[in-house]
C-alpha cells in the first residue's frame, strides 16, 4: 500500500520507538501535522522553536534515548540551531525534522526558506535534505541510527514540503549501511594492558571522568574500577553523577565519599585542582580537555603520564597529549580495564595509596567547599544547599548558565548519572527551563528543577506555558542578583569593575509572571524563608516558579582566572 | 616519489561518497577549524558513487593527525589516505599562456622539450603549454617561461597516489 510521505515518518517514528514529538506547526510542515493525530505519538507544543530543541534535548540527556523535534521551514529552522549546537557539543543524540520549501522552490529565495543543511553543517554529527519521498525511510533510519551510536549527537533532516506530500511504498529498512562511518567501540586489548601496567606503577592517581561515562552508562563500572585500584575520581561538569558524591550507610547516614574529589577545573574544588596538578597518573575517561577544564595546557597535570579512553578519536591528543590513547567505548574500555586489573591485582594497593589519599583528606580539610553567611541576606549557595537537603537528592536537576549553574554542580551533590542536564560545552543561557520540561515529559513522577538566574530564565522563559497546559510540574529556582553574575564577576576580578551592561534591576516581577502564565509564584527575601519557600514549592503538583533574592555580589570560588594553572585558584 | 618526515605541506587523499554537499562538508572542516587548504581536487573514480579528493594542507603533526582523525569522522568519507605514511607518486598539470614572438618561439619550443611538456593552442602571439610533473617540476618551467612573458596560468591542483607495495 502507498503512503504519503507524511505518514511514512510518523511510520519510521513508530519503528524508532519515538513517544514523543517537540514541535512547533508552519506551513512547510502542514502535510506532517495534518497526519499526526492519526498516530499514537505525544506531542508538545512549545513556544519557540528554540525551546522545542532544549526539550527534546532535556528528553534525550533524562532518559539515553533519541530526542525528537519537529519545526518548519526558514525561521522554524532557524530557532532550533542553538539548540542544535547545545546537543552537538555535548554529544546529546537528537533528530531534528525541519520542513522545507517544495524542491522546486529551493535555491529561489522562497517564502521561508532558508539552506538549514548548510547552516547546520558544522554543529550536526550528520545532516540530510530528502529530495524523493523513496528515500525518507532511509535517511530516517540512518538519522537515528546515527543521533545514537557512537559518540552521539544531533541530526538533522530537512524535508521538503512536496517530498512529504508525495507517496511511495512504505518499506522500513532492516539495517543501516553506511559505509563511511564505522565506530570504534570495542577498546584494543593491548592498549588496556599497557593502561594496566602504568596504573600499577603510580602512586597518585586520579581519575578524570566526563559526560562520556554518563552516555555510555558506565557509572557502575567506573564507581568499580576506581574502587579496584584506589583511585580518587574527579569529573567534569558533563560527568557529574557518573560517581556517587556521597555515601550512604544502611541507616540512611550520608557522609561525603571519600573517593570523591568534586568536579575541577574553572570552578572546581581545591583538591581536584591539586590532586590533577600533583598526580603521577591521570586516568582520562570520556572528556575531553576543555579548556575551562584545563586552564593553561602547560600545567595541567604536568607531572602525570595520561590515559585517555574516548569512543572520538578526535577527541584524544587535541589538546594535551598523551601517552596511552584508548579508542572505545568507555563501558566496554572500563569492563576491560576491570577485568585486567582484577586478574592481576595491585599489591599493598592500600598501603600503596595511603599517602596519595591521606594527602587528598588534607587538602580538603584545608580548603573545602565553602562560602560566608551574611546576616539577613541570602546566599545563592545556600539555596542550593537547601534544595539538595530538601528532596534528599532525588530529583532531576537543570540549570541555566554562568554562576546558577556552577552553584549547582558545586552544592548540589550528584550521585545517579542523567540527574544533571545542563548545557556544558556552549554553555546555553535559556536551555534549564524547557530541559526541564523535557525530562518532566520523560518523569512526570520525578521532582525536576532548574537552578536558574534571573538573567537566563528570562531567555525562555515563554515555555512556562508550555509546562503549564501540559500540567508538567517543573521547578524553577530563580536565584535572582540582579546582575549577569558570571560576567559581572569577571568585570569585577579581571575588568577594574567596569560593570558595563551587566545590571539587570529593571526585572519583571517573578510572582506574578508566574500568576500571569498559569503557574504559582514563590518568593524568599530572607535566609529563613529560604526553606518554607522550597518545601511548599515541592508540596504543589504545578510548575512552581521560586525567586530567590540573594546577595547580589556573591561570586563563584574557587576561581582559575582564564589561561592560569588550575593550581592557582582564587579562593573565597 | 615524496616521503614526508615533519615537511611543511602535506598531501592527503580521501575517498568520499559522491553525495551533494560533501565538498562543503570538506571544506567547511577546513575553514570551521582553522585548518590551512593549500589545494584541492575532487573527480571521480572507476567504482561508481566514489569519488576522489587529494588535499594539501600544512600544519604541524598535532594538526595534522587533527585534520586526518576530522576528515575520518565526516559521515561521508570512506576512506582518508595519510601520505604521511607512505611512498607516493603526485602529478599536477598546468596550462601556461606565454607570449611567443619571433625572437622566443624557438627558445619556448626548447623550454617545452626538455620538461616534456606540449604545445596545445598555437596563435600569432602566444603558445599555449600543457605540463604535467611534480611541484618542483611545475615551478621549474613557471620559472623560465616566467621570463619570456607568462600572461596566464591554470593548475589543476595536485594528485596523488601511494606507491604500489614491492613485493
Amino acid at each position: 500500500m502507498k503512503l504519503k510521505g507524511a505518514q511514512i515518518f510518523f511510520e519510521c517514528l513508530k519503528k524508532e520507538g519515538v513517544d514523543v514529538v517537540f514541535g512547533f506547526p508552519g506551513g512547510a510542515v502542514i502535510d506532517i501535522y495534518h497526519e499526526l493525530p492519526k498516530y499514537d505519538i505525544r506531542h508538545i507544543l512549545v513556544r519557540h522553536e528554540q525551546g522545542a530543541a532544549h526539550m527534546a534535548d532535556g528528553y534525550a540527556r533524562a532518559t539515553g534515548k533519541v530526542g525528537v523535534c519537529l519545526v518548519t521551514s526558514g525561521p522554524g529552522a532557524t530557532n532550533t540551531v542553538t539548540g542544535i549546537a547545545t546537543a552537538y557539543m555535548d554529544s546529546v543524540p537528537m533528530v531534528i525534522f525541519t520542513g522545507q520549501v517544495p524542491t522546486a522552490l529551493i535555491g529561489n529565495d522562497a517564502f521561508q526558506e532558508v539552506d538549514i543543511v548548510g547552516i547546520s553543517r558544522p554543529c550536526t554529527k550528520h545532516n540530510y535534505l530528502v529530495k524523493d519521498v523513496n528515500d525518507l525511510a532511509t535517511v530516517i533510519k540512518e538519522a537515528f541510527f546515527l543521533a545514537r551510536t557512537g559518540r552521539p549527537g544531533p541530526v538533522l533532516v530537512d524535508l521538503p514540503k512536496d517530498v512529504v506530500a508525495a507517496q511511495t511504498e512504505f518499506r522500513y529498512p532492516k539495517k543501516v549501511e553506511l559505509k563511511g562511518y564505522r565506530p570504534t567501540l570495542d577498546a584494543h586489548v593491548g592498549q588496556i594492558k599497557r593502561a594496566h601496567q602504568l596504573i600499577k606503577k603510580s602512586k597518585r592517581p586520579v581519575i578524570y571522568a566526563g559526560g562520556g561515562v554518563i552516555i555510555s552508562g558506565a557509572s557502575k563500572e567506573l564507581t568499580r574500577f576506581a574502587e579496584l585500584i584506589q583511585a580518587p575520581v574527579t569529573t567534569t561538569l558533563m560527568g557529574l553523577g557518573s560517581f556517587p558524591a556521597v555515601l550512604e550507610d544502611p541507616t540512611g547516614k550520608k557522609e561525603p565519599n571519600p573517593g570523591w574529589l568534586g568536579m575541577l577545573g574553572m570552578h572546581g574544588t581545591f583538591r581536584a585542582n591539586m590532586a590533577i596538578s600533583n598526580a603521577d597518573l591521570l586516568i582520562a575517561v570520556g572528556a575531553r580537555f576543555d579548556d575551562r577544564v584545563t586552564g593553561k595546557i602547560s600545567g595541567f597535570a604536568p607531572k602525570a603520564k595520561i590515559i585517555h579512553v574516548d569512543v572520538d578519536p578526535t577527541s584524544i591528543s587535541k589538546n594535551v597529549m598523551v601517552d596511552i590513547p584508548i579508542v572505545g567505548d568507555c563501558k566496554n574500555a572500563l569492563q576491560k580495564l576491570i577485568q585486567v586489573c582484577e586478574k592481576e591485582p595491585l599489591e599493598d594497593v592500600d598501603q600503596y595509596r595511603s599517602s596519595w589519599f591521606e594527602q587528598i583528606r588534607e587538602w580538603r580539610e584545608t580548603y573545602p567547599l565553602a562560602y560566608n553567611h551574611e546576616g539577613d541576606i541570602i546566599k545563592p549557595q545556600y539555596v542550593v544547599e537547601k534544595l539538595y537537603e530538601l528532596c534528599n537528592g532525588n530529583a532531576i536537576i537543570t540549570t541555566e548558565v554562568g554562576q546558577n549553574q556552577m552553584w549547582a554542580a558545586q552544592y548540589f551533590h550528584f550521585n545517579e548519572p542523567r540527574t544533571l542536564l545542563t548545557s556544558g560545552g556552549l554553555g546555553t543561557m535559556g536551555y534549564g527551563l524547557p530541559a526541564a520540561i523535557g525530562a518532566q515529559v520523560a518523569f512526570p513522577d520525578r521532582l525536576v528543577i532548574d537552578i536558574a538566574g534571573d538573567g537566563s530564565i528570562q531567555m525562555n522563559i515563554q515555555e512556562l506555558i508550555t509546562a503549564v497546559c501540559n500540567c508538567l510540574p517543573v521547578k524553577v529556582a530563580i536565584l535572582n542578583n540582579k546582575y549577569l553574575g558570571m560576567v559581572r564577576q569577571w568585570q569585577e576580578l579581571f575588568y577594574e569593575k567596569n560593570y558595563c551592561a551587566t545590571c539587570l534591576d529593571a526585572a519583571p516581577d517573578f510572582v506574578k509572571l508566574a500568576e500571569a502564565y498559569g503557574a504559582v509564584g514563590l518568593r524568599a527575601t530572607k535566609p529563613e524563608e529560604v526553606e518554607p519557600v522550597i518545601q511548599e514549592a515541592f508540596s504543589i503538583k504545578k510548575p512552581v516558579l521560586m525567586e530567590f533574592l540573594v546577595a547580589e555580589e556573591e561570586g563563584v570560588y574557587p576561581m582559575v582566572p582564564a589561561g592560569k594553572n588550575i593550581s592557582e585558584m582564587l579562593l573565597v | 616519489m615524496e616521503k614526508y618526515s615533519n615537511g611543511q605541506k602535506h598531501t592527503i587523499g580521501v575517498l568520499v561518497e559522491n553525495r551533494p554537499g560533501v565538498l562543503s562538508r570538506v571544506a567547511g572542516l577546513f575553514s570551521g577549524r582553522g585548518f590551512n587548504i593549500e589545494c584541492l581536487t575532487v573527480a571521480e573514480t572507476t567504482e561508481p558513487g566514489l569519488s576522489r579528493m587529494t588535499l594539501v594542507t600544512s600544519g604541524d603533526e598535532q594538526v595534522l593527525e587533527q585534520i586526518v582523525k576530522q576528515l575520518n569522522k565526516l559521515i561521508n568519507i570512506i576512506k582518508v589516505i595519510d601520505f604521511r605514511e607512505t611512498e607516493f607518486v603526485n602529478r599536477e598539470m598546468a596550462l601556461i599562456k606565454v607570449r611567443a614572438d619571433q625572437q622566443t618561439r624557438a627558445e619556448i619550443l626548447r623550454i617545452v622539450d626538455i620538461f616534456r611538456a606540449k604545445v596545445v593552442d598555437v596563435s600569432p602571439h602566444f603558445y599555449t603549454i600543457e605540463v604535467t610533473g611534480d611541484d618542483g617540476k611545475i615551478a621549474a618551467i613557471l620559472e623560465l617561461l616566467g621570463q619570456l612573458g607568462i600572461t596566464e596560468v591554470a593548475r589543476t591542483g595536485k594528485v596523488a597516489m601511494a606507491r604500489a607495495k614491492k613485493h
